[in-house]
């Protein structure tokens, strides 16, 4: 649905997404990543579990809250793809961790 | 007279009593404030919370323990007539003592409540080790906690679209974005000028929160109010962590953990500044550090209504008989005490002689 525009930036960097690589336009946010790479769906909500994909893409709305490298509830819109880097669905609300 | 009552506000107090009042079969009209008023009840943390409360006044006290006890049963006819879930939770509610200082000034204050109230406020002083088994993930800094199994939370905002349904289900008519200008006495009632017009009843209540001193001179009364700024900060969902609310940190029950407690005279700002957010979250990191990497998403200042002595007013006009003003910044807690004791005891319908104790005679004792 989504596809890249004619002046886009030609360098690239592999990220992860789940359990399939892609290569991405070096420079957009990961939502973008994930539109462009037409996954399907990126978390389900914490209240009623339905299937959510990126929505606003400027930091306002919340729904594009993914894991990245392991550390989950992350703005997908403003996060900026990087080379390796490990995304992953979050199903519901996030796990707090003790740091203590 | 067009109505039998009407109710002056349209927050949590005025639609609690609006609501008790409609039930009762009286015809009732709500004049609320527009989006710009000063809304302590869409900014409050949800806390239905007994422990602590009255320790230096028995009444209130007394008064705070019949309202929760009143409020199972309140949840379950709001929602039964509503259909709107509020997650009202009577878990039992902590609050923490960081130091030995604060423990023994707990334990002084929880036993006036006790005493206070004969005995049915129950309490348990926890100490780390006996907390740490409940709460798993309390900081080492938490020297302890006070426990109370009479407390609980709610939904705030849920509330209080309950019982604006509630309302809407008891035919109460409900004027919003209203400002009231005037109010006259007549033969048998009051008639009230306001943005909608003039509406006439046999009684007024006046629940406006801040603007109850404005509005009580109009009816002979002096209603002492002071502004009390509470900022809170709310951050992104989580697994469930915590499943009783304390007095600065609550996890709701769709996962976000709000955080607050702040107490400031800030004027009529209800913004919110860096430096009392500031020490919030320190204080929430340092009884739960696990907090410490957790993204916040809002947060806002909201003005609660207080009086002099933190007690609430609950005063009949003695120049104007019929009129009533309801002064409290625990609209949450005494909700189920105003739906039900004190909107019988406003109707006349039924007797409440707690309620003469919370007259403002209170302030006007002459020092010996």
């Amino acid at each position: 649905m989504f596809r890249l525009l004619e002046d886009s930036a030609t360098d690239t960097v592999t990220v992860r997404i789940e359990d399939r690589e892609y290569d991405v336009p070096a420079g957009i946010s990961v939502a973008a990543a994930v539109l462009l790479c037409a996954v399907n769906k990126l978390r389900n909500t914490p209240v009623s579990g339905s299937p959510r994909l990126p929505y606003c893409m400027m930091g306002i709305c919340f729904d594009c809250l993914v894991s990245i490298d392991g550390v989950p509830n992350r703005q997908a819109c403003q996060v900026e793809v990087a080379q390796n880097m490990t995304i992953e669905y979050q199903q519901g609300a996030a796990e707090l961790q003790q740091r203590e | 007279m067009e109505y039998d009552f009407i109710v002056a506000g349209g927050g949590l107090v005025g639609s609690a009593i609006a609501y008790g009042l409609a039930r009762q079969k009286h015809r009732v009209a709500v004049l609320d404030g527009g989006d710009r008023s000063f809304r302590a009840s869409r900014g409050n943390f949800g806390l239905v919370w007994v422990q602590g409360k009255g320790a230096d006044f028995a009444p209130y006290a007394q008064w705070t323990g019949l309202a929760a006890g009143l409020w199972p049963r309140f949840v379950e006819e709001l929602e039964t007539e509503t259909g709107v879930v509020i997650d009202y939770q009577r878990s039992g509610g902590m609050h923490f003592c960081l130091n030995g200082a604060e423990w023994d000034e707990r334990v002084q204050e929880m036993e006036k409540v006790r005493q206070h109230t004969n005995g049915s406020f129950t309490y348990e002083m926890l100490n780390h080790a006996q907390l740490k088994k409940q709460i798993p993930q309390i900081s080492r800094a938490v020297v302890g906690a006070s426990y109370s199994p009479l407390d609980g939370h709610v939904n705030p905002l849920y509330l209080l679209q309950a019982l604006q349904q509630g309302m809407d289900y008891h035919k109460v008519h409900y004027f919003p974005g209203q400002s009231i200008d005037r109010i006259e006495t007549q033969q048998g009632g009051f008639l009230v000028h306001s943005t909608q017009g003039t509406l006439s009843a046999e009684k007024i209540v006046i629940c406006a929160g801040l603007d109850n001193r404005r509005l009580g001179e109009m009816l002979g009364m002096d209603i002492p109010v002071i502004v009390d700024r509470g900022q809170i900060m709310i951050t992104e969902r989580m697994q469930p962590f915590l499943n009783l609310p304390t007095l600065h940190v609550r996890q709701t029950a769709e996962g976000t953990v709000q955080i607050g407690y702040s107490h400031e005279d800030a004027g009529l700002d209800d913004g919110t500044s860096p430096s009392v957010l500031k020490t919030l979250a320190g204080r929430a990191v340092s009884m739960f550090p696990l907090l410490a990497r957790v993204n916040l998403v809002r947060a806002w200042g909201a003005l609660r209504v207080m009086t002099p002595d933190h007690n609430p007013i609950y005063q009949q006009s003695a120049s104007c008989p019929g009129a009533f003003a309801v002064t409290c910044h625990s609209g949450v807690t005494l909700a189920a005490m105003h739906a039900g004791p004190v909107a019988g005891w406003i109707a006349g319908s039924s007797e409440l002689d707690l309620v003469n104790q919370f007259s403002t005679d209170r302030f006007n004792v002459s020092p010996a």
